[in-house]
């Protein structure tokens, strides 16, 4: 798939193994859009193709009600995407309009991002898009001006690896617990330098939002690309999206999908197998997120771990945590609970959690936020009632943005503070400096606000 | 556009912890703002190189004679992997750093290197290993030396270890290209392809809202 993909995008080979690709889709964001646009009136370019790029404000801006408590630096750069797309002839989706949202959110949301589509975003986690079928990666701040100014990009074509999630889910797992279960098994490099394509019968099973958070992952597997075949899931998921090709168009745009999916004999550089029945629900216990155990587990000993590397990793990462070799995870008391993130904020995360939240209350001392990922999400969750589950269970119920995930906007996880996160990395600092964060999926999120501690969720079920 | 790289004699520093983020070289709210430029160097490596008080950590490699002077970096695996911030090869490139050497790095800062004239390179982990214990035993004194154009590097003890570079980022580094510059010369490419495409893939060209 990712070769089909790939040749359909060549402008140019530039030497054995490296190409000139189209890009389909560009996303700019609030932090680095910007300074792209910025960058590119200073070298004296245009745009190449504005009708391809497509703008949201979602990391600087505060998630507060009437986002007051966007920073001054925020504001600039809210008016600064403003101006500057609005210049270029950009389409920007700006706060309190339907549209607006986390940037890895709104794409698929609204039909933006589609099979066999070329989309880049100054973010690392331009991966989730792959959920659809798309190639989809993230670029640094040269690269975002590279095309801005040529719709292309100079690009080396990845070795391709194939991970099979066999089986039916588990009580209490999640999509989010597969894709961690595989970052603990092959490691937070085990993908570098591979486009990884998710099969398998779990990966046919799950949703698309299910598939976009596996994908949104893959970056911290160290792919920067992850993709999933499209098939009917696909295609009943963007009918009638507002920015998917409508009547005949659409017609022909389903029938080159279907076209897509890796051959039957397709090769791979590289292929493991999952069998997702023996997963249980996944929480991270370090600073990495192949630090990550199932929930009933023990917190490892450096002690019985011979390699002396490895070792002092385990050792940072417990003394960071502050956590005591040996002991359960479960039971371990936390300050803070973040639903959100482009990992797990849309409509299907926030329900799971709100399943475990109903009719309960968040646990004194614990503050818990839920961030849903965009203003659509955001509507529909008003619509079905779940603002009110959450916010009669003492949950905090916020404007869409990426928030706490790292934490941008100024919203942070005090120092020492320990959290539970629904987002995508547990690195040193990433929730606000000293702050120790635990990623989980949003039912197990859900269900450490509850008992004030991390929780096996599958004892709260209903 | 990028600085050419050649060849460097310097001072090196091992940092061999892995999976050293890029959260961990720079903090996001450093790179907050439309001009963060000129001013990240200090804060490179800052939950690493400061105590909770603001002074620095004396025990912190790049803390210390003569590794303040380096201009290489010898990394433990995985180096640069997480957030795509190019803010994090600024803030090396702003401390002076010109090429990092490890076993593996990040794609994604991997490639924001050669953006900027930094020079990564990849080599197997015993080798980066040994490197490392030969500074050290050195205790930072000897120099490292890296040869682009003969793909070469020699340790403070003269072991020469030659790399692996993808020929056509070896020339853009040699040279100093300027990427933007060049595609722009093959517009008529790029016009064209996209000319074909409208007609082949229509859905892409013509995203308008209609519901």
């Amino acid at each position: 798939m990712l070769a089909k993909i790939w040749d359909q995008h060549v402008i140019a080979h530039l030497s054995e193994d490296t190409d000139l690709l189209h890009i389909d889709r560009h996303l700019l964001h609030d932090l680095g859009g910007p300074r792209g646009l910025l960058d590119l009136k200073g070298r004296g370019l245009k745009v190449h193709s504005p009708e391809l790029t497509f703008a949201t404000p979602d990391h600087a801006i505060s998630t507060a009600h009437g986002r007051a408590d966007t920073s001054r630096i925020g504001q600039e750069l809210l008016a600064s995407l403003r101006a500057e797309t609005s210049a270029c002839g950009i389409q920007l989706f700006d706060v309190d309009q339907p549209g607006q949202g986390i940037v890895h959110v709104i794409g698929p949301e609204l039909g933006l991002s589609l099979p066999g589509c070329t989309i880049v975003c100054g973010d690392s986690h331009t991966c989730t898009h792959g959920g659809l079928g798309a190639l989809a990666f993230g670029i640094g701040s040269s690269e975002l001006a590279h095309v801005l100014a040529t719709q292309a990009l100079i690009q080396r074509r990845p070795r391709t690896m194939r991970v099979k999630f066999e089986g039916r889910l588990p009580l209490g797992v999640t999509a989010k617990d597969l894709i961690l279960a595989l970052i603990g098994h092959i490691g937070a490099a085990g993908g570098t330098g591979y486009a990884v394509e998710y099969a398998g019968s779990a990966i046919r099973d799950l949703s698309i939002e299910g598939r976009l958070t596996i994908c949104n992952l893959s970056i911290e597997l160290g792919a920067k690309i992850g993709m999933v075949a499209p098939d009917e899931t696909t295609f009943e998921f963007l009918r009638d999206r507002p920015y998917a090709p409508k009547g005949e168009m659409w017609e022909q745009a389903v029938k080159s999908w279907r076209a897509l999916p890796s051959d039957a004999d397709a090769a791979f550089d590289k292929e493991v197998v999952i069998d997702v029945e023996r997963i249980i629900p996944q929480v991270t216990w370090g600073i990495s997120p192949e630090h990550v155990i199932g929930v009933d587990g023990r917190i490892p000993d450096p002690r019985a771990v011979e390699d002396p590397a490895r070792r002092a990793a385990i050792e940072t990462a417990l003394d960071y945590m502050g956590l005591k070799a040996g002991e359960p995870i479960a039971g371990t008391p936390v300050d803070w609970v973040f639903i959100g993130s482009c990992t797990n904020s849309r409509l299907s995360d926030l329900r799971a959690a709100a399943e475990i939240a109903r009719g309960r209350k968040v646990a004194s001392g614990v503050r818990a936020w839920v961030v849903p990922g965009s203003e659509n999400v955001k509507r529909a969750a008003v619509a079905e009632g779940l603002d009110r589950v959450f916010t009669e269970a003492g949950f905090e119920w916020r404007e869409p943005g990426c928030s706490m995930c790292l934490a941008a906007n100024g919203e942070t996880v005090g120092p020492g503070q320990r959290s539970v996160s629904t987002s995508n990395r547990n690195f040193v600092g990433r929730q606000g400096p000293g702050a120790r964060t635990h990623l989980a999926s949003p039912a197990s999120a859900a269900a450490a606000a509850i008992a004030g501690a991390i929780a096996d969720v599958r004892t709260m079920g209903r | 556009m990028p600085n050419p790289f050649n060849k460097l004699t310097a001072i090196a520093a091992p940092i061999m912890r892995s999976n050293i983020d890029t959260d961990v070289i720079i903090r996001i709210e450093r790179l907050v703002g439309n001009s963060i430029r000129g001013n990240l160097g200090k804060w490179a490596f800052g939950s690493l190189r400061y105590l909770p008080d603001g002074s620095e950590n004396p025990a912190f490699i790049l803390n210390r004679e003569p590794y303040r002077q380096a201009e290489i970096l010898v990394t433990g695996p995985n180096f640069g992997c997480g957030s795509s911030r190019e803010g994090a090869v600024w803030s090396l490139q702003e401390m002076g750093i010109r090429a990092i050497i490890g076993s593996g790095f990040g794609d994604i800062f991997f490639a924001n290197c050669f953006q900027n004239g930094i020079l990564p390179i990849v080599l197997d982990k015993a080798i980066v290993d040994s490197l490392a214990a030969d500074i050290e035993a050195a205790q930072g004194a000897g120099r490292v030396s890296i040869d682009l154009e003969a793909r070469i590097i020699a340790s403070p003890s003269g072991k020469r270890h030659s790399f692996d570079i993808d020929p056509r980022r070896r020339e853009g580094l040699l040279q100093g290209l300027d990427e933007v510059a060049l595609t722009l010369q093959r517009d008529d490419e790029i016009r064209a392809f996209q000319s074909a495409d409208r007609d082949a893939r229509p859905w892409i060209h013509f995203a308008r809202k209609s519901a």
